[in-house]
């Protein structure tokens, strides 16, 4: 099931954080939590701050302190776009 | 030693101690490119992703932003011109400035009012100099940029942007920067900051054209999202000119110091054949004198 899984990236304005495959992705927008999973419908949110996690395809658990920005998800490629971000 | 050959001596000597120096220069120069060019590689996902999200938004046609709109008459144009804090950098500072003095007459020429902005004490010493109004000016980043300095002048410039042109506000915003091309080519050039243009030239050409966008599910709402985007589209397009700016500011200077070796090495050739020249007369005169001197003590012994 290699095309069920999201393609992530998590990138601060001067650097990329991080970027792999993923299973899900778990970020805080300012409506809430949403959560991601492949197939998802396009998406742009605005982040709130605080902790994104994503499951990698390996299923570990990775979080990432993103301090504002956005969130796009399209065709299965997710976008984490902040002002500073960092692996915890 | 004569008096000639030790003031070649010297000279040789100094020259020597300068081409020291700017050797120095010319390779820390050359590692600092790469540090910087790293760092302009390194800031190309998030501002491919701002542009990315910015266009699919802007596709999504019914929204509308202030950032986006052209106003009906453009009365003020900021002028913001991108320098270094320091020198040594051959032309490097007066291209740039150049480039914006041809963009300030263009302006003028449409009728519109140039209003400056500088960053890097090169530009703000310029317009001090010439006793030119400064709107804002920021110095003391300009080798390593930070975000943090690109959102400070962003803030500024969007608060001037927000402002009515009546009360000192502008119409529009002009970025003048030096470009990197590599190590040998830098050009400056200006853009066009806001109103934006979405779709980037550079963009367009180097990217393959994204056939359609998909119908995005904004979160809370697109006029929120638009507001969190735009402004740090702006932001990263400010902090990808000062990037470009430090890297072709090294690559300038590089070429400066390479240059300013160069001509050490031709002046410590030229006062070595002087001081040769000197040394070799100097012999000469002594043994003209000496062989004068014999002639003149064989004559008078003779004579006796």
């Amino acid at each position: 099931m290699a095309e069920n899984l999201l393609q992530v990236e998590v990138v601060a304005a001067d650097a990329e954080v991080w970027s792999g495959q993923a299973r899900r992705v778990v970020a805080r927008t300012s409506e809430g939590e949403i959560g991601i999973l492949p197939r998802h419908e396009p998406v742009l949110g605005v982040i709130a701050g605080g902790e994104v996690r994503i499951i990698t395809s390996e299923g570990e658990e990775i979080r990432a302190n993103a301090d504002g920005g956005f969130l796009s998800v399209d065709q299965d490629h997710v976008a984490i776009v902040a002002d500073r971000a960092q692996l915890v | 030693m004569g008096a000639q050959q030790r003031v070649f001596r010297q000279k040789i000597r100094s020259t020597q101690s300068l081409r020291k120096i700017f050797k120095a220069m010319e390779l820390i120069a050359a590692s600092r490119i790469q540090k910087a060019i790293g760092r302009v590689r390194a800031a190309g996902p998030y501002s491919s992703a701002l542009t990315r999200a910015v266009s699919a938004v802007a596709t999504h046609s019914d929204v509308e932003h202030t950032l986006t709109s052209e106003p009906e008459t453009i009365r003020r144009s900021a002028v913001v011109v991108i320098s270094a804090d320091s020198g040594f950098a051959g032309a490097y500072a007066s291209n740039v400035v150049r480039e914006a003095e041809e963009l300030v007459s263009l302006l003028r020429e449409s009728g519109k009012e140039p209003v400056l902005y500088a960053v890097g004490r090169k530009a703000v010493t310029y317009y001090t100099f010439r006793e030119r109004a400064l709107k804002n000016s920021w110095e003391g980043f300009s080798e390593t940029p930070t975000p943090e300095d690109a959102r400070r002048i962003g803030e500024a410039l969007l608060a001037d942007f927000g402002t009515d042109a009546d009360d000192g506000g502008i119409d529009e915003i002009y970025l003048v920067y030096t470009r990197f091309v590599n190590t040998v080519t830098q050009r400056p050039e200006y853009l066009r900051l806001l109103p934006l243009e979405i779709v980037d030239e550079e963009e367009a050409e180097s990217a393959p054209q994204i056939e359609a966008f998909p119908l995005y599910e904004f979160e809370p709402d697109p006029e929120s999202v638009l507001d969190a985007l735009l402004p740090r589209y702006v932001d990263s397009r400010i902090f990808t000119a000062l990037l470009g700016a430090a890297a072709s500011y090294q690559a300038a200077k590089q070429t400066a110091m390479k240059t300013a070796t160069d001509n050490a090495d031709d002046l410590i050739k030229r006062y070595t054949r002087l001081a040769n020249t000197a040394r070799q007369a100097e012999i000469t005169q002594e043994l003209t004198e000496i062989v004068g001197g014999a002639d003149a003590l064989a004559a008078s012994a003779s004579a006796d």
